[in-house]
Formats: structure tokens, C-alpha cells, sequence
């Protein structure tokens, strides 16, 4: 029996140091699980979504479940990243379609600091609230590891379309219109 | 008279000077001024996972004129790794603080190397003792077979000897 007691400690050892590792591996791993609610054609909440962010410029903090009952887009974005500000225009058109009519977009900053997301924001005309996500765990539990990323919420807060790139063409008119009661 | 006081001022001067030698940090009493390269080894580009010295991303970029604003502040090197963990995150620090799951990037390697050393401590003797009676057995003082053995190994092979 003493005879396996050094090899079995050795076993037991490299099999806690193979599941810390597995741990570790997973945690840092992509969750996809709005997309893949969306591919099944349900409309998932999005997590964390009453969590509380400070808002950019002000002393205050709101989260995106404070908007609900609006159509909410939600906006990750940063200031160093060139395709956000490409998209901005496409955004800052449609906030003026949705404040208009019972909605909102929500822009979040990701690994951005505040005086260049506020500069961004002066510079891309944008009245929307932007919200700081400065340890990103709201937006990791939504899967973003990258930016742009655009989530589009019902005035139930339940995901309906989402776009992991830079908005083009027209599709944020084309998802939102619907949800606001308009032709589409 | 003089001469005494003379020698009292320079081993005074020699202590100082000594003194400032050896403890530096005491001798001078303002913080050293933060350079961006002392930072950047020990900061990360958050976007890239890689320390922000190597990394070539936009954020990087967008990281190092934020800490060159700070530097240029005259915040301290602790000043500006707070800024940079309330706009970037905790994941901006090269070594993450020590608590929660990162406690284990700290706990784990000294632990590893100490239940090695143990582990060690146990089995080196043993195995040395296993060496020894090993090579006991084979000294040829010993005898390897009883002399009945012997005797009969003697009988068997004198049939072939013709």
C-alpha cells in the first residue's frame, strides 16, 4: 500500500494542476451564447444588463436595463479603433429615428480611457449615453472580444439582432424599424 | 584643535556620502521621475494580451500617449499604473493583484517547487539505499549461491567437461 502512495500523490497533484488549467482555459474562453440562442430563433436577455456602469462624463452610473421599455441598441465601441468611428454617422442617424420614437442607442466604451472616448464622442457628434465598461465584465458575458459590436434589444430588453463587425448598408434601419412600428 | 575637526568633517562627509551609496531611496527624498519605458515593461496592452513594450496595436499606441500625458503631468509611476487600471481595467497590470483565482499564479510555482523538494527529500535516500543494496549484491565477496547450489551446478557441468 506504501508503495503507491508517492505516485498516487504525484497523480493527484498533476490531475488539480490539469483541471486549474482547464479552469483557467475556460473562463478565459469566448462566451457565445446570444449567438447561439439567436441562431435557434430566440431571443435571449442580455446578461448582466442591470449591471451598473458609470456613465461617460458625469458622476452618475445607469445600466441597460434602466432603458427598458425602449428599443435599445447597444453600441461597444472604442476611440482608438477606426472602424467605430467609420460607423458612427450610421449610428448618430439612427438615434435621431429612435429618440423620436420610445428608444435609444447605448454606446459602451471597451479598453478605452475616458478623456479619449470623451474626445471621440465631441468628435462623432454623439447624444446618445455612453456608458464606461472599465473591466469589460459586462461585455465579456456578452461575448464581445473585439470592437465594433452592435446588439439590438425589444422594449423588453431581449436580444434581437446582433452584428459583430462594423455596421454597413442599412441593416441597423432595417432591424430597428420593426421594433419601433415603422415600415421597414 | 583644527586638526581634530578636520578629520571629524570628513568622516562626517564619508558617512554621508556612504550613506547615500547604500540607501538611496533615503538620500533622496523626491520620487524618480516615471519613464515610459519602465511602464511599458510592466503594463499591458489589454486588448493585444501582450505587454504593452512589444505590442503595435491602435490601443497600444492609444495607451502609451496616455501614460506620455501622465508622464508629462509629473504623476509617479504608482499614480499613473492607477490611472491606467481605472480606464483600462485591472488587466492592464503585468502581475495581477494577489487575490481571488490570480492568487494561484503566486500560491502554485513556490508550491510546485516545495512539494518537489519534499517529494525529494523523501525518495533521493531510498532510492540511494536501493543503489547501495543493489550494488551489495553483486560483490563478488558475496557468495551469489548456497554451496549445495554449488556442488550441484559442479556435478552438472563436469558431465560436459568429457
Amino acid at each position: 500500500m506504501r508503495r503507491f502512495l508517492i505516485p498516487g500523490i504525484v497523480v493527484a497533484v498533476a490531475v488539480a494542476l490539469l483541471a486549474l488549467l482547464a479552469f483557467g482555459i475556460n473562463s478565459q474562453g469566448i462566451n457565445s451564447s446570444i449567438d447561439n440562442a439567436l441562431a435557434r430563433g430566440i431571443h435571449p436577455a442580455l446578461p448582466n444588463s442591470s449591471l451598473s456602469l458609470p456613465v461617460l462624463g458625469s458622476s452618475r452610473s445607469e445600466s441597460v436595463a434602466d432603458f427598458r421599455g425602449k428599443v435599445v441598441v447597444v453600441n461597444v465601441f472604442a476611440s482608438w479603433c477606426p472602424p467605430c468611428a467609420a460607423e458612427a454617422p450610421i449610428l448618430t442617424q439612427e438615434q435621431r429615428t429612435l429618440a423620436g420614437h420610445g428608444g435609444t442607442i447605448v454606446g459602451i466604451t471597451y479598453e478605452d480611457n475616458a478623456s479619449a472616448s470623451e474626445l471621440f464622442v465631441r468628435q462623432q457628434h454623439i447624444t446618445y449615453p455612453v456608458l464606461r465598461d472599465v473591466n469589460t465584465n459586462l461585455v465579456n458575458s456578452w461575448g464581445v472580444d473585439g470592437v465594433p459590436e452592435t446588439f439590438v434589444l425589444n422594449r423588453q430588453g431581449k436580444v434581437v439582432a446582433l452584428d459583430r463587425k462594423q455596421l454597413g448598408g442599412s441593416w441597423l434601419a432595417q432591424t430597428v424599424a420593426p421594433l419601433l412600428g415603422l415600415p421597414s | 584643535m583644527n586638526v581634530g575637526r578636520t578629520r571629524a568633517m570628513s568622516a562626517l562627509a564619508l558617512g554621508a556620502l556612504l550613506a547615500s551609496t547604500i540607501f538611496p531611496g533615503v538620500a533622496t527624498a523626491a520620487p524618480a521621475r516615471a519613464s515610459l519605458m519602465d511602464i511599458e515593461n510592466n503594463v499591458m496592452c489589454v486588448v493585444c494580451d501582450e505587454p504593452l513594450s512589444v505590442a503595435q496595436s491602435p490601443q497600444a499606441y492609444q495607451e502609451r500617449d496616455f501614460i506620455r500625458g501622465l508622464i508629462a503631468k509629473g504623476e509617479t509611476k504608482a499614480q499613473i499604473e492607477r490611472a491606467l487600471v481605472a480606464n483600462y481595467g485591472i488587466a492592464v497590470l503585468g502581475k495581477p493583484p494577489a487575490h481571488g483565482f490570480n492568487l494561484t499564479v503566486y500560491i502554485l510555482p513556490p508550491a510546485i517547487v516545495a512539494a518537489g523538494i519534499v517529494l525529494l527529500a523523501f525518495t533521493l535516500p531510498r532510492w540511494r539505499r536501493r543503489v547501495r543494496a543493489g550494488a551489495a549484491d553483486e560483490d563478488p565477496e558475496q557468495p551469489k549461491i548456497s554451496p549445495a547450489e554449488q556442488h550441484r551446478l559442479d556435478e552438472e557441468l563436469s558431465h560436459f567437461a568429457g
